[in-house]
């Protein structure tokens, strides 16, 4: 989805809101100043002393020259910061990403918002006559990256949305202060005669980075929206942990069962409402001894069951050592998933599919105790060396690719390592007569014809295989094979790989 | 007065039957497993489900054998679209077999364990899942205890258990509904046609709770068990002179 951001920019912030604050500071020019090196300096001018060429970072003494009957307020020390963050709780009726952008601007991101305002145009239009109604003068600017949409906000003067994908075209005719760059940069920009972006986006990367720093090309791709900026967001994404400090150490199975089942209800009852599941979840125990100790679970798909979830952790119970007594219990879910939403109960218990869950929560139980990757099923693949012919599969949903063959028989029980015999045979390219193994002669009664299996040239090499099923005087069946040809000068070995029902 | 006798005998034996967790089969279910004769003889003459089945395999020929037997009896109880538990600790069964038995290897999950307890641990729990069609371990021995533990597991949840004894020590006494011994028997091609035919094994039971432990030879042809009869075998026989 294409990604889209506003840039908010408060002109007049802290002097909007003393305006708001003191009406009576409505029709008088007013600046705010704060004491720096020995002299009082002008931190913000409202409109009206801005119309008369006041601006931040004059001394209040050369303002009061040029205006007489300028007032001169004590500035509060991190206004700024602290009417931010109000106005950009406020705004989270827009949009729940949103950012502080000091000093004088918020930035929301409004991916998937905007339609709920109708279009794009309403949505920005509704936020910034709401905010200039409660008397703040804002100007806003939306585009597909954020520095697009701060370069419009603060320079812009066509029109406050850039269409997707058309940030360049904007940014071109904008001065490269649009670009959020350090004022030393600026000033060199501005000596050697770069007035607007345009006059060096052209230029070669290497060249740019050696004049202006690494810094300067990461805001001109932010800006663009070949690199990716991270939003401070005001309110992050909670991550899914939780806590659990006891009143009394604690020290006992029962104990740590009980922490464990708190834990599990509380972060379960989150995850349920968020449509979410566990697939990792890790407990820390936080010992009186200032040890961390701690149980780690997985599960082969996203579920919030605290009983199944439970089961797990119960297995770890014995491996978590309290010694003195445990503190305060911590409850981690690194990897959190999509659940799919519960429908086996519909189904039949009778027949218990791959599909069903309560297969899922076994296998979950027996992976945390034998390992997961000691649990297998295959899946066939279309190769012919016997070894090969199956794969493992990744998970429980996967399919096979291919129909399992039938046409050739192949044993029940396959030698991981086919196992040397000693064979007598009467002809080359005969089933042999009788053949020795682990000590014992087993006089061929009946035999199959040979089939040929081949190396796969192309990924090992060696002579191929020409595969028996044989039957001893007894019935007992087997699966020989004799590796290469007949030559004259050595005798082939033969091998005896698997044992037929 | 002798019918009335008669009538509570059998009446108490059901009731053993019952307190030993043989529940009466619903009828619907008692189309057999295709093992023809050898299901007269379990009790009701049908063969248990829900149940532990123990079997010898002292040779891995046997095994080999077992291992057949067993995907055919897998297959019916898998019919009705389940999955199936293999658990083990030196696995040699090779998947793609399975499917000469009409079991889809794709859908029998396979648990490689390191010791022998952990094969019945594995399995106990596996047997607590309800809806499984039927859980398979290779282990070595396994005592009166743990044998009772599984049965308890499979009253509940009426999951199939086969243990498969390899190469076992010693034969003690467990709770398993059936001790099974299969051997494989020379197979008797089509008449008149070289090679191998199909598998063909003894099949012993040489303990049945509350049945009656017999000998059979069976084979599997065409996707389905066949019992083979003296007369069958006289057939063959006659027919091969005739061929011959």
């Amino acid at each position: 989805m294409n990604r889209r951001f506003v840039s908010l920019w408060f002109r007049h912030l802290t002097t909007d809101w003393l305006t708001l604050r003191r009406p009576e500071l409505k029709d008088v020019p007013f600046v705010l100043v704060t004491p720096a090196r020995g002299r009082v300096i002008i931190t913000a001018a409202n409109a009206l002393a801005e119309a008369q060429g006041i601006t931040a970072g004059m001394a209040a003494a050369d303002a009061k020259a040029v205006i007489p009957d300028l007032q001169v307020i004590d500035d509060i020390p991190d206004q700024a910061a602290r009417l931010l963050k109000a106005l950009g709780e406020w705004c989270i009726r827009y949009s729940p990403l949103i950012a502080v952008d000091l000093p004088d601007g918020l930035l929301l991101e409004v991916t998937g918002c905007t339609h709920l305002w109708g279009t794009e145009k309403d949505y920005l239009k509704e936020i910034i006559t709401r905010l200039i109604s409660k008397g703040y003068d804002v100007r806003g600017a939306m585009a597909d990256t954020i520095g697009a949409a701060w370069a419009n906000a603060h320079y812009g003067r066509v029109k406050p949305i850039i269409a997707p994908g058309q940030q360049t075209n904007v940014l071109l005719n904008l001065p490269p202060a649009a670009l959020r760059l350090d004022a030393i940069i600026l000033d060199r920009l501005q000596k050697l005669g770069f007035y607007t972006i345009k006059s060096f986006v052209g230029l070669g990367r290497s060249v740019l980075r050696r004049r202006f720093g690494s810094d300067f090309l990461l805001r001109l791709d932010q800006a663009l929206g070949t690199e990716n900026e991270p939003l401070q967001l005001l309110r992050p994404a909670e991550p899914y942990t939780e806590r659990l400090p006891c009143l009394e150490a604690i020290r006992t199975a029962t104990g740590i069962e009980i922490a464990i089942k708190t834990l599990l209800e509380k972060l379960c009852h989150r995850l349920q409402g968020e449509g979410k599941g566990i697939r990792t979840a890790v407990l820390k125990g936080y010992r009186v001894d200032g040890q961390v100790i701690q149980a780690g679970i997985g599960t082969n798909r996203a579920t919030h069951q605290v009983n199944h979830l439970f089961k797990l952790f119960e297995l770890k119970i014995s491996s978590i050592e309290p010694a003195m007594g445990i503190e305060l219990f911590t409850l981690e879910a690194p990897k959190v998933e999509d659940a799919e939403p519960e429908q086996e109960i519909l189904w039949s218990a009778e027949s218990c599919g791959l599909e069903n869950n309560s297969l899922a929560e076994l296998l979950d139980r027996l992976a945390n105790k034998v390992g997961a990757n000691n649990i297998h099923r295959y899946l066939p693949q279309e190769r012919y060396w016997p070894e090969q012919s199956i794969k493992p599969a990744p998970s429980l949903k996967d399919k096979p690719a291919t129909v399992w063959r039938t046409d050739k028989p192949r044993p029940s029980l396959l030698l991981a390592r086919p196992e040397r015999i000693e064979v007598t045979a009467p002809l080359p390219d005969n089933p042999p007569m009788l053949f020795i193994y682990k000590g014992e002669r087993h006089i061929i009664k009946r035999a199959d014809d040979a089939e040929r299996i081949e190396r796969e040239w192309w990924l090992d090499e060696g002579p191929h295989r020409d595969y028996y099923v044989v039957e001893d005087e007894q019935g007992r069946r087997y699966w020989l094979f004799r590796s290469g040809h007949y030559l004259a000068e050595e005798r082939p070995q033969w091998y005896l790989h698997g044992f037929f029902a | 007065m002798q019918h009335a006798k008669k009538d509570i005998i059998s009446q108490l034996q059901k009731n053993i039957l019952l307190w030993q967790g043989f529940a009466p089969p619903v009828a619907d279910k008692a189309k057999g497993i295709g093992l023809g004769p050898i299901e007269e003889a379990f009790p009701n003459g049908i063969f248990p489900t829900g149940a532990i089945h123990e079997m010898l395999c002292p040779t891995p020929e046997q095994a080999a054998a077992t291992g057949g037997l067993m995907a055919g009896l897998i297959a019916a109880l898998m019919k009705p679209g389940g999955a199936c538990l293999w658990i083990s600790t030196s696995r040699k069964l090779f998947p793609p077999a399975l499917m000469g038995f009409d079991v889809s290897p794709d859908r029998v999950i396979f648990i490689d364990v390191q010791r022998d307890k952990d094969v019945l641990w594995a399995m106990e729990e596996a047997l607590k899942c309800e809806g499984l069609a039927a859980v398979i371990a290779e282990t070595r021995e396994i005592s009166f205890a743990q044998s009772r533990r599984l049965q308890l597991a499979v009253e509940n949840s009426k999951v199939t258990g086969f243990l498969l004894r390899n190469d076992p020590r010693k034969l003690g006494t467990t709770t398993c509904v059936a001790r099974w011994q299969i051997t494989p028997l020379p197979s008797e091609p089509e008449p008149g046609l070289p090679g191998v035919g199909w598998p063909r094994w003894r099949v012993e039971l040489l303990r049945v709770r509350n049945g009656n432990p017999g000998s059979w030879k069976l084979e599997w042809a065409d996707g389905r068990f066949e019992p083979v009869t003296e007369v069958n075998e006289e057939l063959n026989v006659q027919e091969r002179r005739i061929a011959g």
